[in-house]
């Protein structure tokens, strides 16, 4: 199962899904506000996952 | 699906589109269309004096590294950063350690003033002095104030803001919704109606892009810190007009360039209508101002009470 580590919310969770746009579309994340990370090298919605990946969500909003 | 040019893996999928670009590309892609935004609207001319409005978030310093890399190669003037210090404790101290951190590292002269500096009070202070004004509606006020006084006290011929294509759409919408089209008539990549010497333009040269291609940009460039927001963001109506534009672009793609490009139609009109409104000299600072006292020197006659 891929790992997510979801940054503004500070946590980890393990999911089923292999396909980003499936993962983002579990969590209700609106895929024009955040930007993907996968071994600190960015990744598109539509890529695939392997079972050990472990991904970063990371918002695209400014804080400020 | 690798990147239309070069085949490589993407790294993102450009909006309203189905090309996908590589890091590189992308990097190639991003900083032609700032230079386009600034040849097209003159954004930037020979041996001016810019200085990049810092805050140390992701957007502000992307455009400084930006700016940075194309002031001696492409584009010849001069640079420096302004950053303003609200008083935000457990955010802005975060910002401004990044800020003056990235400014050491390369060489950029950073101004820093403050709200304590004017007001005697930081943000903090000012916010518990008016529980019930929204934080962000005084924060503005002092903010503008203070960068266009700073600018043109530092003999700036522009203050370039790290605002993008998201944070345009939300403006001019907040604007419709408020029926306050004389303030859109200063929006734009360059700010302002006229030229009057007591305002130092403003320029966008993020102005196309939007908010997800900046973090893109910021992300491949190391220039993007941990997620870090201020504390009175929840009191925005920014904020709310921000997550409307964002669901209807999720399920309208496109909705935040149609906005703009609609917008830029009919600027001109929007110019020329509001071109002859007099721009009075507030009676207590000299700063410019739609009425007698300038919407700061009201605030901090307030917060001096």
């Amino acid at each position: 199962m891929p790992a997510v580590y979801l940054e503004r919310e500070d946590k980890m969770i393990k999911v089923n899904e292999l396909n980003v746009k499936d993962i983002l579309k579990k969590l209700n994340i609106n895929p024009t506000t955040v930007i993907i990370a996968r071994n600190n090298e960015l990744i598109t919605e539509d890529a695939v996952l392997s079972e050990n990946d472990k991904i970063k969500i990371l918002p695209v909003i400014s804080g400020g | 699906m690798p990147c239309k040019r070069c085949k490589s893996n993407p790294v993102i999928q450009l909006p309203n589109s189905n090309i996908k670009l590589c890091k590189s590309c992308f990097i190639k892609y991003f900083e032609r269309k700032v230079l386009n935004t600034i040849r097209k609207y003159n954004l930037i001319n020979h041996k001016e004096n810019i200085i990049s409005a810092l805050s140390g978030g992701k957007d502000s310093l992307s455009l400084l590294y930006l700016l940075n890399k194309i002031a001696s190669k492409k584009l010849d003037f001069k640079l420096s950063a302004l950053l303003v210090d609200e008083g935000i404790k457990g955010y802005r101290d975060k910002t401004i350690k990044t800020a003056r951190e990235f400014c050491e590292k390369n060489n950029i002269k950073l101004h820093i003033t403050s709200y304590s500096e004017v007001t005697g009070k930081t943000l903090d202070k000012i916010k518990k002095q008016f529980p019930d004004t929204i934080a962000c509606s005084m924060c503005g006020v002092l903010r503008r104030y203070l960068l266009n006084k700073k600018s043109r006290e530092l003999k700036a011929n522009k203050l370039a803001t790290g605002h993008n294509l998201d944070d345009e759409a939300q403006s001019i919408m907040m604007n419709q919704f408020r029926h306050n089209i004389a303030l859109s008539a200063r929006l734009g990549p360059i700010t302002g109606v006229k030229r009057d010497k007591r305002f130092v333009p403003r320029i966008k040269p993020f102005y196309f892009l939007t908010e997800k291609e900046v973090a893109t940009y910021a992300f491949i460039n190391g220039l993007m810190d941990e997620f870090n927001e201020c504390t009175y963001c929840t009191e925005s109506n920014r904020f709310v007009v921000r997550d409307m534009l964002n669901s209807l672009e999720q399920k309208y793609p496109g909705t935040k360039h149609s906005i703009v490009a609609s917008f830029l139609e009919v600027l001109p009109l929007l110019k020329e209508k509001y071109k002859n409104q007099k721009i009075n000299s507030c009676k207590i600072c000299s700063e410019p101002a739609s009425s007698e006292v300038c919407n700061a020197c009201n605030l901090l006659q307030r917060i001096r009470q």
